[in-house]
């Protein structure tokens, strides 16, 4: 308790990862919360990807960390842009209606 | 000491925001829960002596996406009480879902740091004598830097992929059309007529 180490930071980006998974699960309806829980997981991974980096003095994770970042954005950009499109179509969010965009 | 109490206080309160980020009902809440997440994940960060991804996460996360995300919640008009439907149904499988996937998650970090496994040589040592900014700058423009152009792309495609899927032509806005606005000339552009006082033009 007194020593961080590693395996703590391991800790809280497991549970991070754990409460991104958990949103996805029980948030059937709402496709804003879904995109947040996808950032969420993101970020346990950047945890572990810049403790990992530091705990073994190996700078590349931190690099990766923010190709991570890159993508991140790139994706909340695109996945809002097609919230929206959807939204103007069909007048909701939900994402129990998503297969009726087929064809 | 100062240390371990500023992990144990920025873990907790990253952990607590990110489980009311999905547990909220109103979502502009769960969008300024999703900040206060990114905000203390970024002083896990500084503690970790990554001081510019730390900075990074402050601009891109909550500088830029967590603001769009506010923007299009704000936008839309959609009623979110009833959004909230399905989630006490799905409450009992995906909660035991999370706890099988933490569990296992930190048995094999705790058992991954108690074996003592020796790490791979390093692809790029951290250098002691310059600091973090400054040597991660120094990795990412020599070694990395196709990646870094890669990442560009991505983020151009991105742009262009929102743009386009979000760019919509109304039939009553005027536009600018410039080889139709060059290509008028006296004939089409100018009519005459012989207006009776009192009465105007009906077109």
């Amino acid at each position: 308790m007194t020593e961080i180490g590693l395996s703590h930071y391991l800790a809280v980006a497991a549970i991070l990862f754990t409460i991104g998974v958990f949103g996805i699960f029980v948030n059937r309806k709402n496709v804003i919360i879904l995109l947040m829980s996808v950032e969420l997981l993101l970020l346990a991974v950047n945890i572990n990807l810049v403790a990992f980096s530091s705990f073994l003095g190996d700078l590349a994770g931190q690099v990766f960390a923010m190709f991570v970042l890159t993508v991140a954005a790139a994706e909340a950009a695109v996945g809002l842009a097609i919230l929206v499109v959807y939204f103007r179509n069909r007048g909701n969010i939900s994402v129990e209606d998503v297969n009726l965009m087929k064809g | 000491m100062l240390q371990v109490i500023t992990f144990w206080i920025l873990a907790s309160v990253t952990v607590l925001s990110a489980f009311f980020v999905v547990a909220a009902r109103n979502p502009v809440r769960s969008v300024l829960w999703l900040i206060l997440a990114f905000f203390s994940a970024a002083g896990l960060f500084v503690l970790l002596g990554a001081e510019f991804l730390a900075m990074l996460l402050i601009v891109v996360y909550v500088g830029a996406v967590a603001v769009l995300f506010l923007f299009v919640v704000m936008m839309l008009d959609v009623d979110f009480t009833e959004l909230k439907q399905g989630f006490l149904s799905y409450l009992p499988f995906g909660g035991l879902v999370a706890v099988v996937l933490a569990a296992e998650l930190i048995l094999v970090g705790q058992a991954w740091t108690e074996a003592g496994v020796v790490a791979p040589a390093s692809a790029s040592t951290t250098p002691d004598t310059v600091p973090n900014l400054e040597a991660l700058g120094m990795l990412l423009y020599d070694d990395y830097v196709y990646f870094f152009q890669a990442a560009g792309l991505v983020l151009l495609v991105a742009m262009i992929g929102a743009i386009v899927l979000t760019l919509q032509h109304k039939p009553h806005v005027k536009r600018q059309n410039v080889a139709e606005q060059v290509g008028r000339d006296r004939k089409t552009a100018v009519t005459m007529h012989d207006v009776k006082s009192g009465e105007g033009l009906d077109e």
